[in-house]
């Protein structure tokens, strides 16, 4: 039986993770179809059918999808589900939010947030924030999965064509009714995405030190992040948070700076490819994680960053 | 109105955990346990709700073992009315805990009810989600803000792209998040008072719910270990390592 994949999309085109879903729900089975659920989606429809690992697209649209209520959405998968072997999604909070709710429908333990599929019905997952990692066997018929979008590459986006099927929406849950989003514009790279991330934590004192963060995170072309702390204190919005409650982020490079690496961050970041740590406490558990540490005071420190940068011929974007 | 609030007892949040050397688990025996943390949040919310004049009686509940009674008692300590612990051996999945809720919703006929986003030990985030589909009543998850308006609340979520806010009639499931507010410290005389509120003993088995676990944990490792890293002297060694060796920038 195929594996359908439950697109995550902003009506106007695909959210990015959903190509990293779409590269684990492969793993699992060949035959993926995917499903999008939204209204005047059709250009994200289209994106999603050029995927070269969707062999089936299926289209609803309904004025009550445009929001990506959970309450609409769950019917409809539900309805579908007696086809598929396997119901794959993101876990971020799209997915977290809406795969339980399909997975107590169909009377199925669902496995959250998986980093590798180890075959068919058995995968692997942090728990403990990230502190130990179960292998898990799904005896379930149905398997509701989520996975850790930055645990799989995003697959092809270009060269497919699946047929778009289109299919009827189902009726409006009355009880929930969506006000508004206020999502955070920026010019920056994503912080789940991005290639650099510079992070700030307690140790910036300051929400206005932070700017010695972003003049680096300027000249890297990188996200900015911080740790709970920094984002308790009020220094920094908090969507910037890395952590176990916050996002998971594996840059290529990872910068922290007035971070101790308590348990909670250390689960948000630990995977990164480069860890850099900038703290004035040698004995801070961050540089039990960090590729290069440096034992100095950020105040100075940071702005000597700054220079060395600018001495560079090049800098990777 | 009355709230359902939901705790679970896991192991503490600063302990820095240990595998089991044959691989079946975690070590739990000597370990400090406490409540789930966004749990506390979670009844601080209630209990607030009440203090405000908004809610009649919040009640704690709790399924798990003889001692994850410590947790229903001590939401009694910051407030909670009266409690209810069902008792059942070894660890449920999400989805049987939210069988079993909503047997005690059924019976308890709460307007509300409140719950952590996700608990730190498995770190699942399904309980919430699961319950309010059995119910098929709607669901507010990763609450950072709840105002309560007659039969509604509005509900302000933390979600990847920023903040959410939705309307839900009750009755409704939250889910809290960490943001939601400062959970308050017992004081004594508190403490002692909680020590003569109810709480109720039920056996899952006497609910008539299905809890066999439907997934099996073959195998618990510790991650894979970071190679231990260099410290450098300066700025500019750092930056020149970045550049040449590590070759990221």
């Amino acid at each position: 039986m195929a594996v359908l994949l439950i697109a995550e999309h902003n009506n106007k085109e695909l959210r990015p993770f959903t190509l990293n879903a779409a590269t684990a729900a492969s793993q699992i089975e060949s035959d993926v179809h995917a499903i999008i659920i939204g209204q005047n989606s059709s250009d994200a429809a289209k994106q999603l059918s050029e995927l070269p690992v969707v062999k089936k697209v299926i289209s609803v649209e309904g004025a009550h999808y445009e929001n990506f209520t959970a309450e609409n959405f769950a019917p409809v998968i539900v309805k579908l589900a007696e086809n598929y072997s396997h119901i794959v999604c993101s876990a971020n909070t799209f997915g977290k939010n809406l795969m339980p709710r399909i997975a107590a429908n169909l009377d199925t333990s669902q496995v959250s947030d998986i980093i590798k599929v180890i075959s068919p019905d058995t995968f692997l997952r942090p728990i403990y924030a990230g502190n130990a990692f179960a292998t898990i066997k799904s005896n379930d018929a149905k398997k509701c999965v989520t996975i850790r979008p930055t645990s799989f590459d995003p697959c092809e986006s270009t060269g497919g064509s699946a047929p778009i099927e289109k299919m009827d929406a189902s009726d409006e849950f009355s009880n929930t009714k969506f006000i508004k989003r206020e999502e955070i514009k920026s010019d920056r790279p994503e912080l789940g995405t991005a290639r650099i991330v510079v992070s700030g934590g307690r140790g910036m004192q300051s929400g206005d030190n932070f700017k010695l963060i972003t003049e680096i995170a300027d000249k890297l072309g990188a996200a900015i992040g911080a740790s709970r702390a920094a984002v308790d204190a009020g220094y920094i919005s908090n969507d910037h948070q890395v952590g176990q409650t916050g996002k998971v982020v594996v840059p290529d490079l990872y910068i922290a700076v007035g971070i101790s690496g308590a348990i909670q961050h250390l689960a948000g970041m630990k995977e990164s490819k480069i860890i850099v740590a900038i703290n004035k406490d040698g004995e801070a558990p961050i540089f039990s994680v960090a590729d290069y540490g440096l034992e100095a005071d950020l105040f100075e420190a940071l702005p000597q960053f700054m220079e060395e940068l600018n001495k560079l011929n090049t800098i990777q974007k | 109105m009355k709230i359902l609030v939901a705790v679970k007892r896991v192991i503490d949040y600063n302990v820095q955990i240990r595998v089991k050397e044959d691989g079946t688990g975690v070590v739990t025996d000597n370990v400090k346990m406490s409540t789930n943390p966004p749990d506390d949040n979670a009844i601080e919310e209630a209990v607030k709700i009440k203090e405000a004049g908004k809610a009649t009686e919040v009640v704690a509940v709790t399924v798990g073992e003889e001692k994850a009674q410590e947790t229903v008692r001590k939401a009694l300590a910051v407030g909670a009315d009266r409690g209810i612990h069902v008792k059942v051996d070894g660890i449920l999945e999400p989805l049987a805990v939210s069988k079993i809720l909503q047997k005690i919703v059924d019976k308890e006929k709460p307007d509300l009810v409140f719950m952590g986003k996700q608990a730190i030990d498995d770190d699942c985030n399904q309980t919430g989600q699961m319950l309010s589909a059995l119910l098929n009543w709607p669901q507010a998850t990763f609450a950072s803000k709840i105002d309560v308006k007659d039969n509604k609340l509005e509900v302000t979520r933390e979600i990847d792209e920023g903040l959410e806010t939705i309307e839900i009639n009750v009755p409704a499931i939250v889910t809290c998040d960490l943001r939601l507010n400062e959970p308050r410290y017992a004081s004594l005389p508190n403490i002692m008072k909680a020590k003569k509120k109810p709480i109720e003993e039920i056996a899952a088995s006497d609910l008539g719910v299905d809890v066999s676990p439907r997934l099996e944990l073959l195998k618990v490792e510790e991650p894979p270990k970071r190679k231990a890293g260099i410290k450098v002297a300066n700025v500019a060694e750092l930056v020149q390592k970045l550049k040449n060796e590590a070759k990221v920038i």
